[in-house]
């Protein structure tokens, strides 16, 4: 590139550039300084010093928080949480989706679909709401727990063994027919032909789903993949910060919870930022690790 | 041709229906106990346990409106539901019109630095300060506990910016070179030709952003710390979850609804339904739009 052509490109596309300044500020202020404000990790930090004149402490925030006992805790409930969110998360969009591709009546199938994102719509302060008033000591599902010998009775957001089911089953009941979305969009895409062909060759429904529907609908599973892994520790703070209790913090308190109300609520800026810089990072392997997997083994991948 | 179904085949359908029609019962079943509590008589709400199918009363205990009349006297909900209303225009119209504008500037193929500008924004995918930081500019800026800042943060987002470019650019270019010639600048090639050709995808990006804001409550909870400003979602986090209640709301259960253990159950359930109302009337209409975007989105990722 010669300076000729910049030259003759800024004079031809200057009033483009000026349109895309007030973007380009945006994107300063809240994205590329924050990253600069990563800083504070390695301060401690003072209302007087602020982020520049604070007192500069090294690595010290990161062994601080290395040595806690809320390094075991934190991450154990992060990984955990998200694990369990997966295991049921990932796969329940895709049966319902399959099911719902068998669905020949159409009504009935708009009908469960409308009502399957519903959830969706709800807000998590409502839908957190829900769980507390269900879930506390007279409420309807305690009751149903009750009844079933499974529980005694009890406010059962302050009963530590339930926490993580009722965190975990909840997300699953508010994204389960969102997430069917994108399989049914894939699903509507499968060449009507293939299965023509199948059942010339004698194929049942069950052999035309486990050779056509599901190969031809694994690279959508395999992006979803990559991306629920890559997310995989990004927990909803959201909704912790809605349920979980001081009583529950042993098995609730997630990295992300633990930053806000370090940071947030007792004002240790610089701890509680090494703390998420350690997330960020786990996240970013996280991600780049699942993309170069699936690009070895199945030559689909994000980037 | 249609093929005869063979009796395995009839078996997984009738199984197939009865698990579809279970899960869509188990989608309503929470939402419809909360309709059908939120006008039962509040004495009997607290001796009644389970799954609620119908609203509760008999002859001493009537039906009552009770806790809707408490929720729409009651000033800091009002005023959360007018706030949430403000924030979801502002911030949606901003929205729209700074992602067209960046993804505008994006697709003009010929701006030489239009593409490093699309990596720059595309970084911030993957790298980002967090909270603190974050927190720390706003501080700084002086927009914290304003009504500036449920607007800016979240305005712009990468995602959205990369899904209206792609629309742009499947335009034919022949469209702007002619409008061009005609002697339309930028900002009327972008308004008057171009957004009115994309307005199915601008809708779309639209629609997320409307339903994000109308239920995100996690902004407000860090940066605002004035009543006045509180949207929606704050003031039904002190009252579903914090089992607190907003100024002047228990007076109102006292003096109208009398037994003040009894009734605040019901309010919460009448809460729930004022506040949620809306978006369940709506959502049916506007789905499809989600379906495409999800779709959108994907073709993307």
């Amino acid at each position: 590139m010669r300076i000729k052509d910049l030259k003759k490109d800024w004079i031809r596309n200057r009033t483009v550039y000026f349109l895309a300044l007030p973007v380009i500020i945006y994107f300063i202020i809240w994205h590329y300084i924050p990253m600069a404000g990563i800083v504070l990790a390695f301060e401690n930090y003072s209302a007087r010093g602020g982020v520049t004149g604070s007192e500069w402490v090294g690595i010290d925030n990161f062994l601080n928080f290395f040595s806690s006992y809320y390094l075991k805790r934190t991450l154990l409930n992060t990984i955990v949480i998200s694990v369990y969110s997966m295991i049921a998360n990932f796969p329940a969009p895709i049966i319902l989706a399959l099911l719902l591709n068998e669905v020949e009546n159409k009504y009935f199938k708009k009908v469960v679909q409308t009502i399957s994102y519903m959830p969706y719509f709800v807000s998590t302060v409502v839908i957190c709401g829900i769980i507390v008033d269900f879930f506390s000591y007279n409420g309807a599902l305690t009751d149903v727990l009750v009844n079933l010998g499974l529980v005694e009775r009890r406010d059962l957001m302050t009963y530590k063994p339930l926490f993580r089911p009722i965190y975990v089953i909840s997300g699953t009941w508010q994204m389960v027919g969102y997430g069917s979305i994108i399989y049914l969009a894939a699903l509507s895409g499968v060449d009507q032909e293939l299965y023509e062909a199948a059942r010339i060759d004698g194929a049942g429904r069950w052999k035309q789903t486990l050779h056509i529907t599901i190969p031809s609908i694994s690279p959508t599973i395999i992006i979803m993949l990559i991306l629920t892994i890559g997310n995989l520790l990004n927990v909803a703070m959201e909704k912790i910060l809605l349920l979980y209790r001081p009583v529950t913090y042993e098995v609730s308190d997630v990295i992300m919870t633990f930053v806000y109300r370090r940071g947030l609520i007792e004002g240790d800026y610089g701890y509680s930022t090494a703390v998420q810089i350690f997330n960020s990072v786990i996240n970013l392997t996280l991600l780049i690790t699942a993309n170069a997997i699936s690009r070895k083994y199945s030559e689909t991948s994000l980037f | 041709m249609k093929i005869k179904d063979t009796p395995s085949r009839i078996v997984f359908k009738v199984i197939n229906y009865i698990l579809l029609s279970l899960l869509a019962l188990i989608c309503l079943a929470p939402l419809w106990h909360v309709l059908m509590a939120s006008f039962s008589s509040p004495t009997l709400l607290v001796q009644h346990t389970g799954i609620l199918l119908w609203p509760l009363y008999d002859a001493d205990h009537p039906l009552t409106l009770g806790g809707y009349y408490i929720v729409v006297k009651n000033n800091s909900l009002i005023r959360g539901y007018a706030n949430t209303i403000y924030y979801v225009a502002v911030g949606c119209f901003c929205s729209v019109m700074l992602g067209s504008l960046a993804a505008y500037c994006m697709s003009r193929r010929k701006a030489i630095w239009m593409k490093y500008l699309i990596l720059i924004l595309t970084f911030t995918m993957f790298f980002n300060g967090g909270l603190i930081p974050t927190y720390m500019v706003n501080k700084t800026l002086g927009i914290n506990n304003t009504r500036w800042v449920m607007i800016v943060m979240g305005v712009i987002s990468v995602f959205n910016i990369i899904i209206i470019r792609t629309a742009f650019l499947s335009l034919p270019e022949s469209l702007e070179e002619s409008a061009q010639l005609d002697g339309a600048g930028h900002i009327t090639i972008l308004l008057k030709i171009i957004l009115p050709l994309t307005k199915a995808t601008i809708a779309v990006i639209a629609l997320f952003y409307s339903v994000g804001k109308w239920n995100e409550y996690l902004t407000a909870a860090i940066y605002l710390t004035d009543r006045n400003l509180f949207p929606l979602q704050i003031v039904l986090r002190e009252i579903l979850i914090a089992a607190t209640s907003p100024p002047g709301m228990e007076g109102d259960i006292n003096t109208i609804l009398g037994d003040e253990g009894n009734a605040k159950k019901l309010v919460e359930y009448s809460t729930i339904i004022f506040a949620t109302l809306p978006i369940l009337c709506i959502y049916p209409f506007i789905q499809k739009y989600f379906v495409k975007g999800v779709m959108i989105g994907s073709i993307k990722g």
